[in-house]
């Protein structure tokens, strides 16, 4: 295995600004290590090398003409949902077999501007609805750490690829925890931006109000650099911020003395795991040890986010993904009908949990019900974004699990929906409020899982998160620790 | 128990669509054309492509507020966009942006005149929202063309205000009119600029509650509507007049049977399941903005007219001819030069007689404003008669060119030389003695033929009253 695969962002860049490598190299060993790895952890849904090389060749002539760029050369894994210009996207589904993105999301084409390779699309949860990747209609992906355990989901795929050292770095999306916990259950950084810092365009929609691009990488770091090439307003989304966007380097100062670091006993309170509980408080104490503080919170409302979350999410992934009809692109089942050829394509292309959400959402929508579900989970979602606002009133950070247990086995809840669900309660309301959070690898189970600690912010204080999970990060080797792939070939 | 069918009265309301003529669709950059080939204007953003966000266009909410404006509606300084939810194969995204409760404008309203009775006829609201595409049922498969699919619709909803085909129909020439003034729109029927859908019952005069109603949709001309009501009252009077109990439903129009038919009852209506559209941020409206697009508001019909008449010196009568279409109307303005009554005169006669001979549309008249005003100009100096002017006129239709270049070219000027027309005059009595004495001896109408036989000579050139002048001159003179 060459030793290139191990690196991060950083490290990689500065290996090519020296010229002991080249972005080639760096593309040729990831497509070895792919070869070795993904055989068994099936992280990738699409490989395409020769096309990475194209795209890496293409990034050292830039740099052969003095470009200079953090991500300059850098091949990135995208998530199966992001448009990446003739790529497929299939979003882990059946149904968009054979759809060819005729366009860039507008991330992806920040990063082609940047000198990235775009290399590989990673798998994910059917139309990123679950928290295992066990909803992908394309591949089970497996966790490194243990290959009977998810890697976590939707951005499983994601998640894995990183963690496996069978990608750099990759985009993944959070619509309730979807890059969090993947990366709190893989071992990796996970970063949520803010709603509206990274535009939507070209990010095929599950919930459009909650739904957000976000990073996995091996250090906080690179989770900063990336973000900084894929962050700012964009014309195309309405709904992305007009902001300034900070230098997110600049809050690697590895300093968190006063920082005020906030726990909310609900948090813990939620079925969590002792040994996931310990790993956490170990954490916070860890980042008081460097000179930050606690601040005892509260967070009333945290019991109504997951029914909130279950609410609103399917009422607009309902809409989201009515337009999957296998008329203009995807897998069409044809029938004489043009209505009956729609309710084929989508019998057919929809796997069950997608299902389960479109009659979710359809239900709460109907009219009669709209006012007891739809407009009540409006209100239950403004209760939680006014908990945040007294939260951060108190405290810079809200630490947190990231999940109440770790990877749990494959198959393990895959018939228990509602026990899946549950384990999104930590991750959910940063989304439902629209705010930031950060997952950071903070210890294992004694069973060898990675276990996360995850912290929450303001909508568009990323910093804060940067800084307070790179300090941590630099004074301790969590997220050094490597799994061990038994049976990847050599 | 049956009804006196005597005793029941409509009861109206229209929901019009109009495509408004922004330039761009209302998401995207596409254009909005209906001559394009299939799918040739259309982008991953009007296809629903997966990832793809609206972004609103807004000159269709300047549009659509201009509208509001010349509707006397209120404004609302804050809306949204909602998603409305049904599968079609036309709609790319199998749910339509639109506004459900909270439209762009409010309120407002139309006066119409029927028979010479003014009644004025309530706007519930206005909103904006996208058009679907286009199916073509080919043989043994169906082709959609999505190039429609994002145009920006308006549409404008009345009160149950209508009472019979007739209201129906003066309303909607109404808005027609008003929306050509206001630009907003190109108004082309065929094109299916406007479609309307009709809200109709019958129930007993003075009733408290309106009957069952039925509604007509997707009519794409006026004279549909008037047909379709005149049909449908008749139909659910004598239904409910004969005791029946009619069923809420959806009904088609069948153009060529002259009969609606039912489409679905309300047991298969669809549940939109609106909810505001997440990908669409609330729509804002400062007081500032809106006042600006009211001091650009367009001068109406009614106001026009009446400065017709006071400007121009025209009939109230001519004034209401020009002004019922906005572009006649500016055309007219255009011509009008230094002799208005006369460029009213040739406008009404020729230019709109050319018009309703062919397919033109006033923007597309061969002749331009200027030409004219040069006409009637080589008119006015004596240049040219009547009868040669509208031979001129021909020639500019058919070849175009300048009217004084065509005159010179075809030496078509009048002859106003005395000295020539008196050689013609001469000829003239000398070779119709009899006429001269049937004139003489009080026969008035010689004159006439007299007068004929001059302009003959002239081919058509002589200035007819300076012939006139000579020949009463000559002939006195025994």
């Amino acid at each position: 295995m060459s030793e290139l695969v191990k690196k991060s962002v950083g490290e990689l860049q500065g290996l090519m600004v020296s010229g002991a490598c080249s972005s080639r190299d760096v593309v040729s060993a990831l497509a070895a290590r792919i070869e070795a790895v993904d055989p068994l952890v099936k992280a990738y849904v699409e490989v395409n090398v020769e096309d990475a090389l194209a795209q890496a060749d293409a990034a050292d002539r830039r740099r052969a003409a003095g470009e200079k760029g953090a991500l300059l050369g850098i091949p990135v894994a995208i998530k199966d949902l992001l448009n990446v210009k003739g790529q497929s996207c299939r979003c882990a589904s059946k149904l968009l077999e054979g759809y060819v993105s005729p366009y860039d999301a507008t991330c992806v084409a920040k990063l082609r501007e940047a000198g990235a390779v775009l290399f590989g699309r990673v798998n994910m949860d059917e139309f990123a609805m679950g928290a295992s990747t066990e909803n992908s209609a394309l591949a089970v992906t497996r966790n490194p750490w243990d290959l009977d355990r998810v890697p976590g989901g939707s951005s499983g795929g994601s998640a894995a690829a990183v963690a496996a050292d069978s990608a750099v770095v990759s985009l993944g999306s959070d619509t309730g925890g979807s890059v969090r916990q993947p990366a709190a259950f893989c071992g990796c950084v996970g970063l949520k931006p803010g709603y509206g810092r990274v535009s939507r365009f070209g990010l095929t929609a599950f919930a459009s109000s909650l739904d957000q691009v976000g990073v996995l990488s091996k250090s906080v770091a690179d989770a900063a650099s990336t973000l900084q090439v894929i962050a700012g307003h964009d014309a195309r989304d309405t709904t992305s911020a007009r902001v300034a966007v900070p230098d997110f380097g600049a809050a690697l100062t590895g300093e968190v003395k006063g920082m005020r670091i906030g726990l909310a006993e609900e948090f813990f309170g939620v079925g969590v795991d002792p040994e996931v509980e310990a790993a956490v408080r170990a954490a916070v104490d860890h980042l008081v040890s460097l000179g930050a503080e606690v601040v005892p919170v509260s967070f009333p409302h945290l019991k109504y986010a997951v029914p909130a979350y279950y609410i609103i999410a399917p009422a607009e992934a309902s809409a989201n993904l009515a337009r999957f009809d296998g008329v203009r692109y995807g897998a069409r089942r044809d029938a004489e009908d043009p209505v009956e050829l729609m309710r084929r394509t989508r019998e057919a292309g929809f796997g069950p949990e997608v299902k389960r959400r479109i009659l979710l959402g359809t239900y709460v929508l109907s009219s009669g019900y709209y006012d007891a579900y739809y407009v009540k989970a409006l209100k239950a979602r403004a209760l939680i974004q006014r908990d945040f606002g007294t939260v951060f009133a108190q405290c810079d950070v809200l630490a947190t699990p990231v999940a109440p247990t770790a990877a749990f086995r494959i198959g393990e809840e895959v018939d228990d929906p509602l026990t899946m669900y549950k384990g999104d309660i930590c991750t959910i309301p940063t989304n439902l409020a629209g705010g930031s959070g950060l997952s950071v690898p903070c210890g294992f189970t004694s069973g060898g899982l990675p276990v996360g600690l995850q912290l929450l912010a303001p909508a568009f204080d990323e910093v804060s998160l940067l800084r307070a999970g790179h300090a941590f990060e630099s004074t301790t080797e969590w997220h050094t620790r490597k799994p061990v792939i038994e049976g990847a070939r050599a | 128990m049956s009804i006196s069918a005597s005793k029941l009265v409509p009861t109206i309301g229209l929901e019009t669509h109009v495509q408004l003529n922004t330039n761009t669709k209302i998401w995207c950059g596409c254009a909005v054309r209906s001559d394009a080939p299939p799918n040739t204007l259309v982008c991953p953003v009007c296809l629903g492509y997966p990832g793809s966000l609206p972004v609103l266009n807004r000159e269709a909410v300047r549009k659509t507020v201009m509208t509001g404006l010349l509707l006397g509606c209120e404004i609302a300084q804050v809306s949204k966009h909602d998603r409305k939810s049904y599968f079609y194969p036309d709609m790319p995204k199998n749910y339509q942006i639109t506004q459900y409760d909270q439209p762009l404008c409010l309120g407002g309203g139309i006066e119409i005149e029927v028979n010479g009775v003014k009644r004025f006829i309530r706007i519930n609201r206005i909103h904006l929202e996208e058009d679907v595409g286009k199916s073509t049922h080919l043989r043994g498969a169906s082709g959609i063309d999505y190039n429609r699919a994002g145009t920006p619709l308006m549409e404008i909803v009345t009160e149950p205000d209508l009472h019979n085909e007739d209201e129906a129909f003066a309303y909607l020439t109404a808005l027609k009119r008003i929306l050509q003034y206001g630009g907003v729109s190109d108004c082309n029927l065929e094109e299916g600029n406007i479609r309307c859908d009709i809200n109709v019952s019958v129930a007993e005069a003075g009733a408290d509650v309106l009957g069952v109603k039925a509604e007509i949709k997707n009519m794409n001309t006026f004279r549909g509507v008037h047909r379709a009501l005149a049909y449908e009252v008749r139909r659910q009077i004598k239904a409910v007049g004969a005791g029946e109990r009619l069923v809420q439903e959806t009904r088609r129009w069948d153009d060529e049977q002259g009969v609606t038919r039912s489409m679905r009852t309300k047991e298969d209506a669809h549940d939109y399941r609106y909810f505001p559209d997440p990908d669409l941020a609330r729509i804002r409206l400062t007081e500032a903005e809106i006042e600006g697009w009211r001091a650009e508001l367009p001068e109406l019909p009614a106001k026009r007219q009446a400065r017709f008449v006071e400007e121009y010196g025209l009939s109230d009568y001519d004034a209401g001819v020009l002004v019922a279409d906005k572009g006649i109307a500016d055309y007219f303005e255009a011509a009008a030069g230094k002799n208005p009554k006369a460029a009213a005169n040739w406008v009404m006669t020729e230019v709109m007689r050319v018009l309703s001979e062919s397919d033109l549309e006033i923007g597309d008249f061969p002749v331009p404003t200027a030409g004219l005003s040069a006409l009637i100009a080589l008119v006015d100096k004596g240049t040219l008669n009547s009868t040669k002017a509208k031979e001129v006129f021909a020639v500019m239709l058919k070849e175009g060119g300048d009217p004084a270049k065509i005159v010179e070219a075809r030496g078509m000027a009048q002859v106003s030389d005395t000295g020539a027309i008196e050689g013609f005059v001469n000829e003239v009595i000398d070779e119709n003695g009899k006429v001269v004495d049937d004139y003489r001896s009080g026969k008035e109408s010689a004159l006439q033929f007299l007068m004929g036989q001059v302009m003959k000579k002239s081919r058509g050139k002589a200035n007819p009253p300076m012939v006139l002048d000579l020949l009463k001159q000559k002939l006195a003179k025994p």
